[in-house]
């Protein structure tokens, strides 16, 4: 009788159930690591290739005659790739500054400047685009593709410095306070 | 002057036909209708904040996308659509319904149905001793006369109780 007590107490979940258990649980664990794993990209260091993208620009903006292109196409020159928005506000110091730059190196075709505009609306990129008079492409950064490649994670502006091998050379965060700042390290890479 | 007043009245008539018409080719959105979509939206610039909510410039500027896109006709579908093809999947506040983010509407529900389970289990656990103890004493008590002190003690208690 008493021996029969102790099963009646002893009762708990079967063996097999908590096989099952355990199992899912594995399971969940790992499709969520694979998830994690696709949608984190490894951060880029200097030094490192970019991976390619493709930029459509906006309309009124091309390179070289195409309104849209890859980055592999730059293959040879130098590209710096500013990531900016119309909402922010430190974006608009050195709108003028990269403009500037951007007219001391375009005849010379050895340096692109590109524009990278991050979860934006076409209304208002449309306007800051006009009320700062930038002339070099400008493309938008669907679906936050082209940011999420260049591990953007500190907020706007940022600015991408690319060799002409594709190898990334040097990150500004944050905004530049003048041309000859963009000017010495475009030149050092240039050398 | 009876022409005169009934020119102006003629005027007047056109007037209002043609701002009725105006009125009705351009129904501004309001603020109600355009929170109902930008509330199932998500700000990608401050994470974790409803857009209808969110006071960053983004946001507003996002919300006077969302009036703009109201006031075209589009159906809060093509402006979650929209928001998507631009912005990606994590702008809307609801997964869709699709490969692992099912998980995020299974496993929750999972999880209250097992907890469910167990404490039924746990409760049925704490009772059945009781039970078995107290059933255990009583048949010891006709078939032996050296009762348990324990359980001797139990009987009393529950016939007090009684």
């Amino acid at each position: 009788m008493t021996e029969s007590n102790n099963t009646a107490i002893k009762r708990g979940v079967p063996l097999w159930a908590q096989a099952v258990i355990w199992l899912l649980l594995v399971i969940l664990l790992v499709l969520v690591g694979l998830e994690l794993k696709k949608i984190q990209t490894p951060m880029i260091e200097i030094g490192e290739r970019v991976s390619d993208f493709n930029m459509v620009f906006y309309k009124g903006y091309e390179y070289a005659g195409k309104s849209e292109m890859k980055l592999s196409d730059l293959r040879g020159k130098v590209v710096l790739i500013n990531i900016w928005a119309s909402w922010c506000k430190p974006c608009e110091q050195e709108a003028q500054e990269l403009e500037t730059t951007w007219q001391n190196y375009k005849s010379e075709d050895q340096v692109v400047l590109i524009g990278v505009d991050y979860v934006d609306t076409p209304n208002g990129a449309n306007s800051y685009l006009k009320k700062f008079g930038i002339s070099y492409a400008n493309a938008p950064d669907l679906q936050s593709s082209i940011s999420s490649i260049l591990n953007r994670n500190m907020g706007v502006p940022e600015t991408y410095f690319v060799d002409r091998e594709g190898v990334l050379q040097y990150v500004q965060i944050g905004p530049f306070t003048s041309v000859d700042e963009i000017k010495s390290i475009v030149d050092s890479i240039l050398d | 002057m009876k022409k005169y007043i009934s020119g102006l009245a003629l005027a007047f008539l056109f007037a209002g036909l043609f701002v009725g018409i105006a009125l009705a080719q351009d129904p501004t959105p309001t603020d109600d209708e355009v929170n109902a979509v930008a509330k199932q939206l998500y700000c990608p610039v401050c994470e974790n904040t409803p857009l209808d909510v969110c006071p960053t410039e983004a946001c507003r500027q996002w919300r006077d996308l969302i009036r703009e896109q109201l006031g075209k006709g589009w159906t809060e579908d093509q402006i979650k659509q929209y928001f998507v093809a631009n912005y990606g999947e994590r702008v809307l506040a609801e997964p869709p319904r699709r490969g692992l983010n099912w998980l995020v509407y299974l496993i929750p529900p999972a999880i209250i149905l097992a907890g469910a389970i167990i404490l039924f289990r746990a409760l049925r656990q704490w009772t059945t001793p009781k039970t078995a103890i107290v059933s255990s004493g009583q048949a010891r008590g006709k078939t032996s006369s050296n009762k348990d002190e324990y359980v001797a003690r139990l009987e009393e208690e529950l016939k007090k109780r009684k």
